[in-house]
Formats: structure tokens, C-alpha cells, sequence
């Protein structure tokens, strides 16, 4: 019965794929009527006015540059001109740094606010106004005072990802069972052993639950980010080619994004499951 | 008794209410147990049982007077004092035996592993758990979890043990064999327990001494019931005996009327002095009715308690 479900399912979503990419490729067939012109003209206006194609790349337009991509991802032509696996792993580097730094302010300062009422009441006022703010408006001040842009983009990763985390691992602490704590106090358990065999076991589904939501606004964060400071990575290789007028190369981007937020996620989830006890 | 193990002497605990005044859940409680005895605390919701165990656990502080255990006054949890919680408190990240382990590797720190592991697996054994070692709390059903937060509490060899209605959750056959366990433990460890119930036959059956507590706001220590029966009582044939009506009856006629109308009906009640009652003699009357019941009484003060 699930196993029937399951192969039903993904033969919806191939049927579904299937349908989506031969509606692409109908549309974006040759149809619009052609101008004529002198053969100098036409050298210089594109496909689209001289054979009626279509701006918009098809499918398999898409698909053979993907496939040039995916043999060559590491080349490195100069700054205009890198391989994506080149793009990418920018990205990821970035993500991947900001996002540690935020892990280790996060967890250990939420873990002091969810244990102290004094700490959590005083800090909630800021927590708040900070909270809302978009990650790119921290640019600014971040280019200004660090003067590096890479190391900037940084900082913005690593101000969007914190608040999750922390929130959480604050939520996660301060609802740990009476009970829990209740047995570690008969028990005579210190503190920083209470801490560790206690409460982080009992928050630490909470606290993943936190560290999968940060990953995920951290990877939407970056593609913005690289747009605005340049240079490397996929956010900026998206708008490089944008200037490019290279639709396709920004289809493949758009994609690769999407695909490297889902493994990010799936990394994290799987985290998060190994963790979890059940009650 | 002239051994008084443990002496709780005129505790208070009082929480801030509205508008500036304080509830007051109970006040000048006094009550002693001797090293080796078994008491149940029986009396309706709300009169404060849980909060005495609390205290008595040095979970909670009371807001006057003071918990003497073994001539000394305590201040916090202590080792010595071991809590069976009513909804069990097993870590659920943690197997049966990294439950119990955790309990030993607290008290014993300096233990390896191996001597950890096999003092645990002794209790576990104990209670009856032998190859559910590895199991997690969630995959227990309501009786083994019990029997893990006893095994818990024993494996750390405490001098008494506090139980808030550990079986209330547990249906009624688990719940005898649960009794009959603890009952066994009990006696062949000499342990002093302190129990909250609910279940009249369940105190009968375990209590060498019932607390009668009237209701709160502002319960006090109504009565000490002395249990009658013999010791070597079995749970099977309790109810044969000449003087368990008596006492069942006693004890719901409290529950029922008495812990409502007990504040008016003795104003002069000395809080320090609370009666003990024996109901007959052992092998002597029956007393059935209520009326026969008090005559038998006596309401003489409790010798472990003078002033």
C-alpha cells in the first residue's frame, strides 16, 4: 500500500515534469514572424528578429548548456568567467562560515538567556527590534565598518541566521520538562553537568529545528548578497549573466540554487532526526 | 518512638495571591516518621501533599519552619532522599539501563563504566527488567517505565524513598504487582518511604502509618492512623482480616465528610499533638460502625511529638 503510493507519486511528478517541460518547449518554439531585412542589419540583430526565435531559451537549450556545465565545473577564466562548481562552492563557503560563527554566538548565548529569567526579560526588547531587520540592510554598515566585501557578506549571513537559532535554543531551554530538571536536582547533578546531560538532550530538537530554519534563510540570503557585493559566487554569476543577456546560464543558476538549499536542508533534517527521541 | 529519622517540624508554605495577601495551602505541620517505616499520605487535592513531598525532597523550600532528617536540617535535594515521580521523569534520550546508569555515575562519580554498568544492571534485575535493558523509555509500556524510576531510585541506595502516587497511572493489576514489589523492597532494604496516594486499599495494604490530611486551602495533619494489620500482611487475603473494614471505613468516612467539616468540628486541634488512632487491638474487637470505631480511638497525644 505505501510502497504503491510512493511509485504512484512519482509517476504524478514525472508525468507532472514531463508536461511542465513540453509546455517550455512549445512556447519557446519559433513562431513570431520575420522581419526582412538587409543581410548587414541582420548581423546585428539577434536570432530572435531574424529567424523568429524565440528570447526565452527551451528546454533543451537549457539542457545542453547544463550538460557543458556540469563537464567543466571547476575552470577558472578570469573574474568574469568561472566554472559553477567555482560559483557554488564561493557560496557555500560563505554560507558556511557565517553560519558556524552564528552557531557558536547562538546556541551558547540562548542557552544562558533560556536558563536565566533575569537574562531573557532584559534581552527580549532588543531580540525584538533586531529580529525584523532585513539582512541586507546590515550592508551599509557592514561594508563601512569591515571595508571588505566578501568578509561583509559574511556578516550578513551571519546576522540573518543568528536570530532563528537563538530564539529556538531560548525556547528549547527554558521549556525543558520540570520533571527532567527535577531528576537531575535529586540527583545532586551540578550545573554545567545538568546542562550537558539534561537540557541540551532535551532542547537539542528545538535547537536543530532553529539551526534548519537559519540554513534555510542563510542560502536565500547569500544569492542576494553576492549580487549587491560582487565578485564571486552564484548570486553574483546570476547577475553577471543577467548583464550577459544570457537567460540560459541564469535558468541553470536558478536551478543549482534551488537544489543546493534543498541538500542543505536534507543535511540539517537528518541532524534534526538524529536527535529526536520519541516520548 | 524516641527514633525519629525524620522530623518535619511546624512548615508553612504560602504563595502570593491577589491583590497583596498570601494563599496559605498548609501551616504549622508537624509530623514524624521512624527509620524504617512506611506512611502514606492520604487527603483530597490540593491540601498540599505534593508540595510536603517536595519538601521533604528539598525541591521546594518551605516558607517557615524546617525538615529534619537524621538530626540534621536539610537544605536542598540530598542523595539520601530519592523521589519516585508520579509521571515516572525517565529521560527519553536515554535507555533503561543509561537511565538507571546516570543515577549511579551521580552518586558514585569517580565509578568506571564497567562498575557503573554492573550496579545498574543489579537494580534493573531487581525490578524485574532483565533484557529490557536497551530499551528506550517509549518503547516501555506505563508499569516497566515505573519500575525503571524505581530501579532509579533504589540504585542509588537512599536512606528513604518519597513517592508521589507513583502507580496512579497504571492500571489495576500492574499496580498490585507494582505493590507487592515495592512492598518486597521496602522491607527487605529497611527503607523509610514516604508515599502520596489516593488509594485507600493500596495505603492499607503498604502503610505501617496513614496521614490523614483535611482539605486546603489551609489543610492540617487531621490524624495519624496506625495501621493494625500484621506485617507480613499479603495483598490477596488483606481483605479477610477482622480489622480492614474497620480501618477502610475510617479512613473514607475522613475522605468523605470528616476532612471537610474536621476545621469546626475540633477547633481546639493541636498541630503539634495530632491524634494517633488505633482502631482496636490486634486479634481483639471489630469495630464496624462508625460510633464503635471512635470509642476505639485513642486520642492520646503522639508520643514522638512532645512539645
Amino acid at each position: 500500500m505505501n510502497a504503491s503510493l510512493r511509485l504512484r507519486a512519482g509517476l504524478v511528478s514525472i508525468a507532472l515534469l514531463a508536461a511542465f517541460l513540453g509546455i517550455w518547449h512549445l512556447a519557446t518554439r519559433s513562431t513570431a514572424p520575420v522581419a526582412t531585412m538587409s543581410p548587414e542589419y541582420a548581423k546585428l540583430m539577434g536570432l530572435t528578429a531574424t529567424q523568429g526565435k524565440s528570447a526565452m531559451p527551451g528546454p533543451l537549450d537549457v539542457g545542453a548548456k547544463l550538460w557543458e556545465h556540469l563537464k567543466r565545473p571547476f575552470y577558472d577564466n578570469g573574474p568574469n568567467d568561472k566554472g559553477l562548481g567555482i560559483q557554488l562552492a564561493y557560496s557555500i563557503g560563505r554560507v558556511g562560515t557565517g553560519y558556524l560563527l552564528a552557531v557558536l554566538v547562538a546556541i551558547p548565548l540562548g542557552f544562558l538567556i533560556g536558563m536565566s529569567p533575569l537574562l531573557s526579560k532584559a534581552l527580549d526588547p532588543f531580540i525584538q527590534v533586531l529580529k525584523p531587520i532585513s539582512p541586507l540592510a546590515w550592508m551599509p554598515l557592514a561594508l563601512y565598518t569591515i571595508k571588505d566585501s566578501s568578509v561583509s557578506a559574511i556578516f550578513v549571513i551571519f546576522i540573518c541566521s543568528i536570530w532563528p537559532m537563538l530564539l529556538n535554543t531560548v525556547f528549547g531551554v527554558a521549556s525543558v520538562r520540570k520533571e527532567w530538571i527535577n531528576v537531575a536536582r535529586t540527583l545532586e547533578v551540578g550545573t554545567i553537568r545538568r546542562a550537558f546531560t539534561v537540557i541540551l538532550p532535551a532542547a537539542a530538537p528545538t535547537i536543530l529545528t532553529g539551526m534548519r530554519i537559519s540554513i534555510g534563510i542563510a542560502w536565500l540570503v547569500i544569492v542576494a548578497a553576492e549580487m549587491l557585493v560582487g565578485g564571486t559566487g552564484i548570486g553574483y554569476f546570476v547577475w553577471n549573466e543577467w548583464n550577459n543577456l544570457s537567460i540560459t546560464n541564469v535558468i541553470i543558476a536558478i536551478l543549482l540554487i534551488g537544489i543546493v538549499g534543498m541538500l542543505l536542508d536534507q543535511i540539517l533534517a537528518r541532524f534534526t532526526r538524529m536527535v529526536t527521541f520519541p516520548e | 518512638m524516641t527514633d525519629k529519622f525524620i522530623s518535619i517540624e511546624g512548615i508553612a508554605k504560602r504563595y502570593p495571591g491577589g491583590s497583596g495577601a498570601t494563599t496559605t495551602i498548609f501551616e504549622n505541620l508537624w509530623l514524624s516518621m521512624a527509620r524504617g517505616e512506611f506512611c502514606c499520605v492520604i487527603g483530597h487535592s490540593g491540601c498540599g501533599k505534593t508540595t510536603v513531598l517536595n519538601i521533604l525532597a528539598g525541591l521546594d523550600a518551605p516558607s517557615e519552619g524546617a525538615v529534619i532528617v537524621d538530626g540534621q536540617a536539610i537544605s536542598g535535594t540530598s542523595l539520601d532522599r530519592a523521589v519516585i515521580f508520579q509521571s515516572h521523569a525517565l529521560l527519553p534520550w536515554r535507555t533503561v539501563l543509561g537511565n538507571v546508569a546516570y543515577a549511579v555515575s551521580s552518586k558514585w562519580r569517580n565509578w568506571d563504566r564497567a562498575k557503573v554498568k554492573a550496579h545498574a544492571q543489579k537494580f534493573i534485575d531487581l525490578v524485574g527488567l532483565t533484557g529490557s535493558e536497551h530499551k528506550r523509555p517509549s518503547e516501555l509500556s506505563g508499569g516497566m517505565k515505573q519500575r525503571v524510576g524505581i530501579a532509579r531510585a533504589l540504585s542509588i541506595t537512599p536512606k528513604m524513598m518519597l513517592m508521589d502516587e507513583p502507580f496512579s497511572a497504571l492500571d489495576a493489576l500492574t499496580r498490585g504487582t507494582l505493590q507487592d514489589e515495592v512492598r518486597r523492597i521496602c522491607l527487605e532494604t529497611g527503607q523509610t518511604a514516604f508515599m502520596i496516594t489516593h488509594d485507600v486499599d493500596e495505603a492499607i495494604y503498604l502503610a505501617d502509618k496513614i496521614f490523614l490530611m483535611t482539605n486546603g486551602p489551609g489543610a492540617v495533619l487531621a490524624e495519624v492512623v496506625e495501621n493494625p494489620l500484621p506485617r507480613d500482611r499479603g495483598r490477596t487475603d488483606l481483605h479477610r482480616h477482622p480489622l480492614y473494614y474497620a480501618l477502610r471505613n475510617h479512613i473514607i468516612d475522613f475522605l468523605v465528610t470528616r476532612s471537610k467539616t474536621f476545621a469546626t468540628e475540633k477547633p481546639d486541634h493541636d498541630p503539634r499533638n495530632v491524634p494517633v488512632v488505633r482502631i482496636g487491638k490486634p486479634g481483639l474487637t471489630i469495630a464496624s460502625s462508625g460510633e464503635e470505631q471512635r470509642q476505639t480511638w485513642t486520642p492520646g497525644t503522639n508520643p514522638g511529638l512532645t512539645a
